[in-house]
């Protein structure tokens, strides 16, 4: 693992990476390349992100010790990222907090974006209404019929939202059409990708506004117990929230960090969304990465109890960084996930989005494997309000029962 | 290069003509039926023929394709199928016309690129086009099918500038494929005003034929577009006639855009 610095060309991380995309959007990307940089370089630019996290999304978030679970688990002293904190509630306002300025500042007058769960449209929806953009998500039809909540809280901040029928109705094809969109109005349009998936410079973009989560751990592990974590614990669907909780911690060999992929009804029963665990090395969304697919380079759909983790791609950095071993990755299957919502809801008193259940999953095993004197990081990327639905309607098993 | 794909549009000009270049969906309704479409396009004076192999996330396209490439899933259409059952029974039906297969990059890449190369040339296939590879990752891919003789058509869109355009051209094999208008496939009813122009500026530099494609669906269309290029490609409006009503159907299209390329 020489090679930590994980982008080794623009836009290439290893073997993955790149820009598959019709040509017609080539201009665009390298505009937006173009206009990244600058804004990178431009202090100004940065103050502003910042300013907007702290006041608006209310960042930092804290870096909670959980007593109770450190407990029950028996080994590593626990500590949870608090992104279900961040307004939305979730971390995906990071990232778009970034974008839209960043659209804002190219002069760009309209943003589209692709949603799943519907987490990344909200987001998405609150930075146009605060800058004054106009906003349409591209939602598959089956995800609007089961997202009701979601939909409803992106027409109320002013976004347009377009049922998408075409394929398995749900988020790769809400992308698919995004990105037919955007081709047809490329020059007025900017395209918010809510995952650290899609063509260079997305997933370096994407990377760069989440790395806050990470830069934040950092910080607060120092002052909360003297040293950086011995592991930190991501879920990973795209993958979004894990590459901005671990990237800051590449280069740091001492800190263990682990992903935890969806394992749906069980990675034998060909529904999941393990795609840095199963998938193999394909293009879909105009990146090279890993991808579930047949023989014949025909994208599988993914399954997953959680929406967010319910893709069949992984952006392409963390295929490298897992390919490499810089990133352990397990899988937990939905009914692991739905028993860790119960515990951490019941042993914490907070109730966490489906997609960090799955971290909270194989957090346990991690704990007691790194033992008693070392520091565990959970990055609780989401609050599970908007999956109250999903998990009632499995039944809610009696309380003594989560008494471990 | 292959050097069939170049035959094709001299015979074409030839004759005082611009080339057509017509687009079906291999598998669509089935792979054997789906012969029949290509051969009809063929009668009703196709050029150049190109065949879709479907991709299940097709983000260049536009409803009719998209809703093509689905059915031809679910009839089994594989690139390999394709290679081994459409291709060598569109070949001999139809001997005289080169033959260019439209995927998706993800769909060559799960062949192989150089097993792809080897065996599309085998079965006769002259050239393919990639909408998803522009030239920034196109070098492996040229250069593996390059060595089979496998012509990698590019494309040049509405937002290309023209020093992007002229490189394109240069590293061209087979024919530039000029997409008329920003967006995915599918008939238009209008066409941008500056195409004829961005059409003379690549065909100045170009030391292959230009062919105008997507939103072209009738003769008077073919007829201003191909005033300024070589040929032009055809796909929605073909694929959508073969559907409702048929082979027969989209020989007609064929005829009529044909109608409209004669200079």
């Amino acid at each position: 693992m020489e090679n930590m610095d994980t982008q080794t060309a623009p836009g290439r991380f290893g073997r993955y990476g790149g820009r598959y995309v019709p040509e017609t959007l080539v201009p665009a990307l390298l505009e937006l390349e173009q206009a990244y940089a600058e804004a990178r370089k431009d202090p100004a630019f940065d103050e502003q992100v910042t300013q907007v996290l702290r006041e608006f999304v209310g960042r930092e978030t804290p870096l909670t010790p959980a007593r109770r679970l450190t407990e029950q688990w028996g080994g590593a002293e626990v500590w949870l990222k608090r992104e279900d904190l961040a307004h939305t509630g979730a971390h995906k306002i990071n990232n778009t907090i970034g974008q839209v300025l960043l659209a804002r500042r190219m002069g760009k007058k309209r943003v589209i974006a692709e949603t799943g769960a519907g987490q990344h449209g909200v987001a998405t929806a609150t930075a146009c209404a605060l800058f004054g953009l106009t906003c349409e998500v591209y939602m598959g039809a089956l995800d609007v019929e089961r997202q009701a909540l979601n939909v409803f809280r992106m027409k109320a901040l002013g976004a347009t939202v377009h049922a998408v029928e075409s394929g398995s109705r749900t988020l790769k094809d809400a992308m698919n059409e995004a990105m037919r969109i955007w081709v047809a109005q490329v020059e007025d349009t900017y395209y918010v990708i809510g995952s650290a998936a899609g063509p260079h410079p997305y997933p370096t973009i994407v990377r760069d506004f989440q790395s806050v989560i990470g830069r934040e751990i950092r910080t607060q592990s120092l002052v909360a117990f003297g040293k950086l974590p011995d592991a930190i614990i991501a879920c990973i669907g795209g993958g979004s929230n894990a590459i901005g909780a671990l990237h800051p911690f590449v280069e740091d060999k001492d800190v263990r960090l682990v992903g935890v992929e969806a394992g749906g009804h069980g990675l034998d029963s060909g529904q999941h969304g393990a795609s840095l665990t199963l998938g193999t090395e394909g293009v879909l969304h105009g990146s090279r990465s890993l991808v579930l697919q047949d023989e014949n380079g025909q994208i599988i759909e993914a399954h997953s109890i959680s929406a967010g983790l319910d893709y069949p791609g992984v952006g392409p950095e963390l295929a490298h960084l897992a390919k490499t071993g810089r990133v352990e990755v397990r899988t937990a299957t939905d009914d692991e996930a739905l028993a860790a919502f119960y515990r951490v809801s019941r042993t914490e008193g907070i109730l966490p989005a489906l997609e960090s259940s799955h971290a909270f999953a194989r957090a346990g095993e991690l704990a007691r494997e790194l033992g008693k004197g070392k520091h565990l990081v959970i990055n609780c990327s989401g609050r599970g309000d908007k999956d109250v639905a999903t998990i009632a309607a499995r039944g809610i098993p009696a309380a003594t029962q989560e008494k471990a | 290069m292959s050097g069939e794909i170049a035959e094709a549009f001299a015979r074409a000009k030839a004759r005082g003509e611009g080339a057509l270049v017509a687009y079906a969906m291999a598998g669509d309704p089935d792979l054997t039926r789906s012969v029949d479409v290509f051969a009809a396009c063929v009668e009703g004076g196709a050029d150049i023929l190109e065949i879709g192999v479907a991709f299940s996330d097709p983000i260049a396209d536009g409803p009719v394709i998209q809703a093509a490439s689905e059915r031809a899933l679910k009839a089994g259409a594989t690139l390999k199928r394709v290679l081994d059952e459409v291709v060598p029974a569109v070949r001999a039906r139809c001997p005289q016309t080169p033959l260019v297969v439209m995927t998706y990059v993800n769909v060559v890449m799960a062949l192989g690129e150089e097993r792809y190369a080897k065996l599309a040339r085998e079965r006769g296939v002259s050239g393919t086009i990639l909408p998803d590879l522009p030239p920034e990752e196109s070098e492996g891919i040229r250069a593996a099918f390059d060595k089979e003789g496998l012509d990698l058509i590019p494309l040049c869109a509405p937002t290309t500038s023209p020093a992007r355009a002229e490189s394109i051209a240069k590293d061209a094999r087979g024919f530039v494929y000029c997409v008329s208008v920003a967006g995915v496939t599918g008939m238009r009813s209008e066409l941008p005003a500056n195409l004829s122009e961005r059409l003379e500026m690549v065909r100045r530099t170009s030391p292959v034929p230009v062919a105008a494609g997507f939103g072209i669906s009738n003769a008077e269309q073919a007829r201003v577009v191909g005033a300024h290029a070589d040929g032009v490609v055809v796909g929605s409006a073909i694929v959508r006639a073969a559907q409702a009503d048929g082979p027969a159907a989209a020989r007609q299209v064929c005829a009529e855009i044909k109608r409209g390329l004669k200079r």
